[in-house]
């Protein structure tokens, strides 16, 4: 049996990596929007304020863009570590998406951050601004391509299983990149990396303002930033309600936990916090109609037919045809060899109940519930905090440009706090979409106790602590440095 | 007409060729390398750290881009080797990952562990990724202990596809002299390429003195070692696989495959002979410092061509010595022919990522890197 403690560890750990790394991704995503920005605006009008400005910007860029490579090459050769079974289960079409990442990505991210630090004297004005909007450019390719992985595990489509091969194979490309889970993922995991720069930046300039430092600078780069993070943050509303559509279409157990809706139906409220209800609301976000039906936990476990008539089966009958497919499974394997009619009879068996392939390695119908409470207020974290940050930035952009925001230094500290407030809300997001697909590793075809590799829980145990050790470090280490950076500061107005 | 099993060898050779740039671009690791020994005082260790350091990720990234194109084309091997010989890996991926953060962190204000805390993470990735990558590189030749039952899907309990066979979990490859040796070759390369980089890159006289005394001294060990590796392996019992994909025990395989594929004999000998040239002419004239660009396509031919002689010509590239018929060829472990193929399209765009990476990089490296030039512009 598999150990359910090298289960745990190996999620854990995996999730720690992602959480790490999505701590520095979603900075190296927005700030580089705003500094080739104010490159562009540099080379634009030929203010050499703009240059010193966005190399300013381009420095911390530079110490937070290291650690998050530092964690992501962790995080790939991870699935080959830790979820070795998965590795070869859906490999066919899992490290397409990956191997493409670094071909189109990776390269150009690797070689124009190069030209961007060191080729100010070595190329011409545009090609370095050119070279600075491709290493952003590059970032954001990346993230197509890792997100279109991410998405196939959420929703897997485009692929047939092989029984020959024992895996599932990819037989539609563009389905898997059109995914339309990969689309709204996209769109929502990278405007939320420009509001996280967004506010780092709104955050930083008004330290600057209290200290009465470097005013212009950080003015200026108020600005810009509240623009950028403005229209990323309209970005992810709207990307968020198609993936709400989706969430409640392919994984209607992550929403169910989301919303903590243990019995659904026809008008399904909206819970804003536990006690305060909004009728409706819930069917109009998951369905874009009030009367649109919504399934709870329960009715998920025990089986429901929706309005249409369309019955949908209970827990235990999905786990009784996944068992069906997995035995069918082993019966094929045993006589494809031998018996040819028997084997096409059992894979006909196999073939009428593959969807339900994954369930067939669950235990109890308890096992396919996410962990209600956690996503639950993960969710409230997000959205509320997605609200609140977005009106802060309106505020300081108006505030600016009324010329105020000087003045106004209860404004200038909610800026400088809100900054954890965005990375908060990012951690909360990533566990909303993993932490609430739980069991599944790809929805509805492999748990996670059937991914992993087959190393000793000790084993597991000992990388964890070791990683755990090194990037906290790397993280301590960082803030250290970005802190030293800033308190130094541009040194624009001293010069 | 393009076969299944054109593809696989298409990808094989892909994976060969990124393996080989891979080992080129280890002159960074070399480079690394050589802070402490070449790098006498501040400015000098300072030269060699900023022109390693406008190059490290590309050999990150192709690193990572080997582990991908492993992934998508033979995604056994990345199953079975990455999830068995865990060990193995994971220092590589540690190494790396102090790699990562220490050229931002060394030159900077809070650091908290020190500018030469930083440099020595530095210095043991140049030693011990290129050390590690090649002995783990080793056991495609010599084989692990490991079973694989992709059947074992259907046992609900164990769904264990890839079992490793010790607990040692890819730390036992150090046992056997031939993947220590290959490691060991592997680590000198790196100092020889990082030494004749350096040399190329950076204008500064005495500084090239001693890299040149280094490069010397990492060559000739290269060259033992390569003798020994060499004699090793044409001598060393093989694994075959037959018509029926039966993986079976053949004395001189890997002689039988440079035999029976004169043109990859052909590739190893001129990759041997450029890398040489490079060396020694850079040895031998003090004014030539061009070596690298000799090297760099003699490295990239000759490890093309083991891994090549590793995987074509009916080899099992990936062997086990616990359960033979377990072994990893490249029909057994490839992906479908769907995703092969589809992969295939995308691979043609690698000139284009490879033409735009040589176009900056002569952009960036027109002039030596000199002091002055670190003094006055942006620097690690």
């Amino acid at each position: 049996m598999v150990d359910p403690a090298l289960v745990d560890w190996s999620r854990l750990q995996f999730a720690m990596t992602a959480a790490y790394h999505w701590l520095f991704v979603p900075l190296t995503l927005g700030l580089a929007v705003i500094m080739a920005t104010m490159e562009t605006i540099y080379v634009v009008k030929r203010d050499e304020f703009w240059k010193k400005t966005a190399k300013f910007w381009m420095k911390l860029f530079g110490i937070n863009f290291a650690v998050g490579i530092a964690t992501g090459i962790i995080l790939e050769f991870e699935f080959g570590t830790n979820f070795s079974n998965y590795s070869w289960f859906v490999g066919d079409i899992f490290g397409a998406p990956l191997a493409i990442e670094g071909i189109l990505a990776f390269f150009m991210e690797a070689t124009f951050f190069a030209v961007m630090f060191f080729g100010w004297e070595k190329v011409s004005k545009r090609t370095h601004l050119v070279a600075t909007w491709l290493t952003g450019i590059g970032a954001a390719i990346s993230a197509i391509w890792i997100l279109v992985a991410n998405s196939w595990m959420q929703h897997p489509v485009g692929m047939e299983f092989n029984p020959d091969t024992v895996r599932h194979e990819m037989v539609d490309f563009w389905a898997l990149v059109l995914n339309p889970v990969a689309i709204s993922k996209f769109f929502h995991s990278v405007f939320s990396g420009w509001m996280t720069g967004s506010i780092f930046v709104i955050g930083i300039s008004s330290w600057y303002l209290l200290k009465k430092r470097e005013v212009r600078f950080a003015l200026a780069s108020v600005r810009v930033a509240a623009i950028v993070g403005i229209l990323g943050t309209f970005a992810v509303m709207f990307s968020g309600d198609s993936s709400a559509i989706h969430v409640a279409q392919y994984q209607p157990m992550k929403l169910a936990a989301a919303e903590g809706l243990e019995n659904g139906g026809q008008r399904a409220p909206f819970s804003v916090v536990p006690g305060v209800e909004i009728p409706g609301m819930l069917s109009i976000l998951a369905t874009h109609d009030i009367d649109g039906y919504v399934p709870g936990i329960n009715n998920m476990l025990d089986g429901y037919t929706t309005p249409q008539g369309e019955k949908m089966p209970s827990a235990e009958e999905k786990i009784e045809r996944g068992r069906r497919a997995i035995e069918a499974f082993g019966e094929y394997r045993k006589l494809s060899g031998s018996d040819p009619v028997a084997a096409a009879q059992a894979r006909k068996v196999l073939d009428e109940n593959i969807d339900y392939f994954g369930y067939g390695y669950i235990d109890s119908p308890q096992e396919l519930v996410p962990p209600v409470g956690l996503v639950y207020w993960a969710f409230r974290v997000m959205v509320g905090l997605g609200g609140a940050l977005l009106l802060l930035m309106g505020v300081v952009l108006w505030a600016e440009y009324k010329k105020r925001l000087s003045a106004m230094k209860w404004l200038q500290w909610a800026a400088l706090l809100s900054i954890p407030l965005v990375y908060l809300a990012g951690q909360a997001g990533w566990i909303v979409a993993e932490v609430g697909r739980q069991p599944w590793v790809i929805e509805g075809l492999l748990p996670v106790k059937a991914a992993v590799s087959s190393v000793s829980v000790a084993a597991v145990q000992t990388t964890f602590f070791i990683f755990v050790v090194i990037f906290t470090l790397f993280l301590v280490i960082e803030l250290r440095i970005l802190t030293n950076a800033i308190k130094k500061g541009p040194e624009i107005e001293n010069k | 007409m393009i076969t299944y099993t054109f593809l696989q060898q298409y990808w094989w050779f892909l994976i060969a060729l990124l393996g080989g740039l891979l080992v080129f671009l280890l002159f960074v690791q070399g480079g690394n390398a050589l802070i402490f020994l070449a790098g006498k005082n501040e400015s000098e260790r300072e030269l060699i750290i900023n022109s390693t350091g406008r190059k490290w990720e590309l050999t990150f990234t192709t690193l990572v881009t080997f582990g991908g194109a492993f992934f998508a084309s033979f995604p056994l091997f990345y199953s079975t080797s990455f999830g068995g010989a865990y060990w193995v890996w994971i220092l590589i991926l540690i190494t790396f990952v102090f790699q990562a953060v220490s050229y931002e962190f060394q030159g900077k204000a809070g650091n908290l562990l020190g500018k030469n805390t930083f440099r020595i993470f530095l210095t043991l990735n140049g030693c011990l990724a290129p050390l590690l990558i090649g002995t783990a590189v080793g056991t495609f030749f010599t084989g692990s202990q490991f079973a694989v039952d992709k059947a074992a899907v259907g046992n609900i309990a164990a769904p264990v596809i890839s079992r490793w066979a010790t607990q040692w979990h890819g730390l036992e490859a150090v046992a056997n002299p031939f993947n220590v040796g290959f490691g060991l070759m592997v680590m000198c390369l790196a100092v020889s390429l990082g030494a004749l980089y350096l040399i190329n890159n950076i204008k500064n006289e005495k500084l090239a003195t001693q890299l040149r005394r280094s490069l010397l001294i990492s060559f000739l060990c290269f060259l033992l070692l390569l003798v020994y590796v060499v004699i090793t392996l044409l001598t060393m019992d093989g694994f075959a696989v037959d018509v029926n994909g039966e993986v079976f025990m053949e004395e001189y395989k890997y002689l039988h495959n440079f035999l029976q594929m004169p043109a990859v004999l052909a590739m190893f000998l001129v990759g041997a002979v450029l890398l040489v040239w490079g060396v020694v002419a850079t040895l031998l004239k003090q004014r030539f410092s061009r070596g690298i660009w000799l090297a760099a396509p003699g490295t990239v031919l000759a490890v093309m061509a083991l891994f090549m002689i590793a995987g074509y010509n009916n080899t099992a590239y990936y062997p086990s010595t616990y359960d033979l018929q377990s072994s990893l060829t490249l029909a057994n472990s490839c992906s479908s022919e769907f995703t092969l193929s589809t992969m295939a399209v995308v691979s043609l765009i690698i000139p284009f990522v490879v033409g735009y990476i040589a176009y900056f990089w002569r952009q960036m490296d027109k002039k030596s890197l000199t002091t002055e030039e670190l003094n006055s512009s942006d620097k690690y």
